[in-house]
């Protein structure tokens, strides 16, 4: 018996530049990896988006948002506290609609993202590698305090970072699927599991459970000198999370390697750590569909091996902030 | 009795160990045990109001207890809390090293 008659766009779309071709990525079934019969795990592929990461959505909405309020026009410089995929998609959209962009980030960033960085003509600035994001995140406010020509999207606290996914990414699963009993997503900025969160709420009620997984950090770089210097992105709204659950680097990273093993899918490491949360949901459920984002391809991930090793051969697997 | 594991910016306040143990029936219990027996982590776990600090994040087994029942939550035999600090994330995998 042949797979059941999938119903679907025969291709993504017709646009009329690639900054318009963001979005609208598959939605692909994971058979092998769900635990029961009547519970069916759901990849949607945001790796597929132009420059590969679920950030183009974010970056196109903040810079459209600005544009539409009249707060940029062409030729200001966007500045933005960013270790990568959100860098990369500002980076790609800002040289299509003529804005130079500058990026700050740790100067602990693999050799891939810097040369992404600046194939798409991103002028970098270095914060200290030791203070990882916090440290990119307070230098860029720093910065944007001293000179006001800079305009920062800032997807911490920028509304227009959910309002891409409540607008996109959660219609598009709605389109496809009639009920979702789990949506799971990474929790970085909080912009996909606030955004996709409200929206299937909104549309399916309790019905739906959130579901966050967040990277357990290693030891060497939970290097903040007090608790005071924490960090909670702005936008995030902890009662719209059913669930939020942590993921260690190496189960994330056995999991990116499950990924491509089991289903022959190349992702990045977050995508890894998403996917043993929504299998371990999945085993809690008699039934429904699981629907997990792969954020990003594992293309900017090679140099380090994780595909090819085995995981305790990985360095500096602790002092690495994989996601 | 539950085991708590201390980050590193809280060891010092606990003479330099990476975990210790502390029984009670509830999350609140716990903390307020090792707050007892560790003076110096009062202050950085809780609120003057006695919930937990904004930028402490608390862990049932793998499980933010703030999304559960908070200091609420049951704490089982055997079970671990992790505390860890809230920090930045992207959600879009760097990577950065320190290594």
């Amino acid at each position: 018996m042949g797979a059941p008659y999938l119903e679907n766009k025969p291709c993504g779309g017709r646009y009329g530049d690639l900054v318009a071709a963001i979005g609208n990525t598959p939605l692909v079934e994971l058979k092998r990896l769900s635990p029961k019969p009547g519970v069916r795990i759901w990849a949607k592929l945001e790796s597929h988006n132009p420059t590969g990461s679920v950030k183009d959505r974010v970056a196109r909405a903040m810079i459209e948002d600005a544009e539409a309020r009249g707060a940029i026009s062409p030729g200001q410089t966007i500045l933005e506290p960013t270790s990568g995929n959100t860098g990369i998609s500002l980076g790609m959209i800002c040289s299509r609609k003529g804005y130079p962009l500058k990026v700050v980030m740790p100067d602990n960033v693999t050799r891939e993202r810097t040369q992404l960085l600046e194939m798409y003509g991103a002028q970098i600035v270095y914060s200290e590698g030791a203070k990882g994001s916090n440290g990119a995140v307070e230098l860029a406010l720093e910065m944007a305090g001293a000179d006001a020509t800079y305009y920062m999207p800032y997807q911490y606290g920028n509304e227009a970072n959910p309002r891409a996914h409540y607008e996109g990414t959660a219609v598009e699963i709605l389109e496809e699927l009639d009920e979702v009993a789990a949506f799971v997503a990474g929790l970085g900025t909080g912009g996909t599991l606030m955004g996709n969160g409200r929206r299937l709420k909104e549309v399916l009620g309790d019905a739906v459970k959130v579901v966050a997984a967040e990277p357990m950090q290693g030891e060497p770089v939970q290097g903040l000198r007090s608790l005071d210097d924490g960090f909670i992105p702005p936008i995030i709204d902890l009662s719209l999370l059913d669930r939020k659950i942590f993921v260690t680097n190496r189960d994330a990273i056995l999991w990116t390697r499950k990924l491509l093993d089991d289903e022959g899918l190349f992702a990045g490491v977050s995508s890894g750590a998403i996917a043993r949360v929504a299998v371990r949901i999945a085993g809690e459920l008699d039934e429904g569909n699981v629907v997990f984002m792969v954020c990003d391809d594992g293309w900017r991930y090679l140099s380090s091996g994780i595909y090819t090793r085995p995981v305790d051969e990985i360095e500096n697997l602790d002092s690495t902030v994989w996601w | 009795m539950a085991t708590i594991k201390i980050p590193p910016v809280l060891r010092p306040s606990v003479g330099g160990e990476k975990e210790v143990s502390a029984s009670g029936e509830n999350v609140g219990a716990v903390l307020r045990e090792l707050a007892k027996a560790h003076p110096a982590t009062e202050a950085q776990l809780f609120s003057s109001d006695g919930e937990l600090n904004r930028y402490v994040n608390v862990y049932l087994n793998d499980e933010d207890v703030r999304v559960l029942e908070g200091l609420g939550t049951a704490v089982s035999e055997g079970d671990t809390l992790v505390i860890l600090p809230a920090m930045a994330g992207g959600g879009e995998g760097p990577p950065a090293s320190t290594g």
